[in-house]
């Protein structure tokens, strides 16, 4: 059971959302509603599951409901229709005491322009989230200070939120959500509004403290790179409509729509896309020492030539069918015959497998941490995501000069 | 041909007998909430007439200096009053500001709340604003009439008249205030699960000070330019001075009863004022 779950849910903005319910069960666009019932679709019949643990990334244009959606989750918004579960709990059916509790203890949230109390310190807006939960001074103080230290703002307690810079203050932000330790934290375009550097900068202290504190965190945003670089899992969201939810590799390697093609087409997925979203499942691996064995494995499988591991850190390499025919005259040893191949980490970019794989006369290796052999990296596969993007660049560039076709819709903008 | 109608002489009457009306029925209660008032006025008023005038000069100087930091504004502040004193008007300007305070205080306590009510709902908001407009066009003298009936003439009905066309701007001001409180902030309140109680002082009476300041610093100014009108109903103080010029035809009177108003408008208007920009610009740490 995922730790959230949305079933169904569907927001209609105006003053009689119901009346809408239908046409979006028709399938009629967000347009033709406002203009028959002047009712704003927010979201339409979104289902979800956003697991413990994750980084789960919601992206879409603006206006795509994305705002909408995280606010459902802690209930600043209720549901025209649908359901959505925490825990396995629903939380629609929660009073305003139960409500005010889950807020309190389970979910906590970080804003795109910041939302810090002007009038109150640093510390004090840190430590607000325990004092509205009723915990005193001293201790909502003391853990506030703890936190401040955490996102890198050790001493800047008594500063006011205005004598800091933006970056500092969404820190005071992120410290505010995280000094109440619920569960979930929700991130609406919690970068958005920050400089470049200082945001790749959040983003790094973002991944590194997910890495300790293993929080759900859902973010929204609208940028791709944002996503690619923090998210688990991402969904994208279009006129208030799921179209995808996939890793960062699903989405950039099969695109749902033409919506999600024109997020995902200037990506240079060599960059972004690792060893592991291309690899294939390990082929023959020879555990014995014994040649004829070996020749008769190699010789039964489809391939002429076998993955042998060499040395117990993980160092692996093949030897041929053609190698083991010739040794077993001449006698020489497995390990003899062996050619090393240089292997590759799961989690290493393609941007610096791809010379290696170019190079190689054989698959490369993919070995994990523990010197396992997880799979084999293909030139052809390495060769294929490169070309894909080519292709599509290039096709795109000749529409553009033949003006024949008409231009895929923008890239998302800020 | 006469396309009038003759509604004068029925509304008249209908609101002779409601006002009858509510004398007979009521007015015991009007004369207890009139005692009330009047010994809170009248502790108020002895309290600042007995007074040594050089430390109400000394208060006022403090008080200057502690909304504003600035020394010339604390100078001023003292030099008005004396200059007041030195008029001959020590006494009357106590008055005044006996009965300016309770009118202001009154008023904070019928403004705030509404105001805050109609920042919450629109529905209230669109029922309260036309009202607010009413006490504020209408004529003072309209309800002095009907307000002398209710509390006899002297220092009550004055102090309701003067609320009546003093707490507008404070209420407006309050909603305003209020509305234009960051939404974002707001959320981030409610999303980290602050109750409504917890919302309104914690994020948006704070946030509305600025505001709230200033329809204070309004509603005095407006207090004091009732003053005159309400010594027509008795009310002592400068306003007497003034009307006895008037009605003595002794401009020169006129004339000291006008500067003193003028002075003290001036002191207290430049001290809430520069509580106001010091809210405003929170430079002021932690109230
Ligand atoms: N309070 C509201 N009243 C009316 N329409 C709204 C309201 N909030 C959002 N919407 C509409 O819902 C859609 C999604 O908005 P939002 O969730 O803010 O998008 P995003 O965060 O992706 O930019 C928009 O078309 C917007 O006009
Ligand atoms: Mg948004």
């Amino acid at each position: 059971m995922a730790l959230i779950e949305v079933r169904g849910v569907s927001k209609v903005f105006g003053p009689k959302p119901q009346s809408a319910l239908p046409l979006i069960a028709e399938g009629r666009s967000k347009a033709e509603i406002l203009a028959e019932t002047g009712h704003s679709v927010g979201l339409r019949e979104i289902d979800l599951d956003i697991e413990a643990g994750q980084i789960f990334v919601v992206m879409g244009l603006s206006g795509s409901g994305k705002s909408t959606l995280i606010r459902h989750l802690n209930r600043l918004i209720d549901p025209t229709a649908g359901e959505i579960r925490f825990a396995g709990d629903d939380i629609l059916t929660y009073d305003i005491k139960a409500l005010l509790e889950f807020r309190r203890s389970k979910m906590s949230m970080v804003f795109q322009h910041f939302a810090l109390l002007p009038h109150r310190t640093v510390v004090d807006n840190v430590a607000y989230g325990l004092e509205i939960q009723g915990v005193g001074k001293r201790e909502r103080r003391a853990r506030a200070e703890e936190w401040l230290e955490t996102v890198g703002l050790a001493g800047y307690g008594p500063s006011l939120p205005d004598e800091l810079s933006g970056g500092m203050r969404q820190r005071v932000g992120l410290a505010r959500a995280l000094c109440t330790d619920a569960d979930v934290l929700l991130m609406d375009e919690a970068f958005s509004a920050l400089d470049p550097l200082i945001r790749s900068d959040m983003q790094d202290q973002l991944a590194a403290l997910q890495a300790r504190l293993r929080k759900t965190i859902v973010f929204i945003t609208h940028d791709l790179d944002e996503a690619l670089r923090l998210g688990d899992k991402i969904a994208i969201l279009k006129d208030g409509a799921l179209v995808q939810v996939g890793t960062p590799a699903d989405i950039l390697l099969h695109p749902a729509d033409a919506y999600v093609e024109s997020f995902v087409r200037d990506v240079n997925r060599v960059r972004v896309l690792t060893a592991e979203t291309v690899m294939k499942p390990p082929r023959l691996r020879i555990t014995t020492e014994n040649l004829d064995e070996a020749l008769r494995q190699v010789r039964a499988s489809p391939h002429d030539f076998a993955y042998v591991q060499t040395a117990d850190g993980g160092g692996y390499g093949v030897v041929t069918q053609e190698g083991l025919e010739q040794a077993r005259r001449s006698r020489t040893s497995l390990k003899d015959l062996t050619h090393e191949l240089p292997s590759v980490q799961p989690g290493q970019a393609l941007e610096e497998v791809l010379p290696v794989a170019l190079q190689s006369q054989f698959p490369l290796p993919v070995v994990d941490e523990s010197g396992e052999l997880q799979g084999v990296v293909t030139k052809k596969a390495v060769i294929g995501v490169v070309a894909d993007q080519a292709e599509a660049r290039a096709a795109r560039a000749e529409a553009a000069e033949g003006d024949v076709e008409p231009q895929p819709s923008e890239p998302p903008a800020a | 041909m006469d396309i009038f109608m003759d509604f004068g002489p029925v509304i008249a009457d209908a609101v002779n007998r409601a006002i009858d009306d509510l004398v007979i029925r009521h007015g015991d209660d009007f004369e207890a909430f009139s005692n009330v008032m009047l010994a809170v006025l009248v502790g108020i008023e002895g309290w600042l007439r007995s007074l040594p005038p050089p430390v109400v000069l000394a208060a006022a100087a403090a008080a200057a200096y502690a909304a504003s930091r600035r020394l010339t504004l604390a100078l001023g502040a003292a030099a008005g009053l004396w200059l007041i004193g030195s008029l001959g008007l020590w006494q009357q300007a106590m008055q005044t500001v006996a009965i300016m305070g309770v009118a202001v205080g009154l008023s904070m306590l019928i403004g705030l709340p509404v105001g805050v009510l109609m920042a919450r709902s629109d529905r209230v908001r669109a029922a309260v604003l036309p009202l607010l407009d009413l006490m504020q066009t209408i004529p003072s003298f309209v309800y002095l009439i009907p307000a002398a009936m209710l509390f006899g003439l002297g220092k009550v009905p004055a102090i309701l008249a003067t609320v009546i066309y003093a707490a507008p701007p404070l209420i407006r001001l309050t909603d305003l205030g209020i509305r234009l409180v960051d939404a974002e902030v707001l959320e981030a309140s409610r999303a980290f699960g602050a109750t409504r109680m917890q919302m309104l002082f914690g994020v948006q009476l704070p946030l509305a000070l600025p505001n709230v300041m200033q329809g204070i610093n309004q509603t005095m100014m407006m207090a004091l330019a009732m003053v005159v009108i309400a010594s027509m109903i008795g009310a002592r103080g400068l306003g007497e001075t003034v009307l006895l010029g008037l009605q003595r035809n002794d401009s020169g009177q006129g004339a000291l009863g006008g500067l003193a108003i003028v002075a003290l408008a001036i002191v207290f208007d430049r001290v809430t004022q520069a509580v106001g920009v010091r809210l405003q610009s929170r430079a002021a740490r932690r109230g």
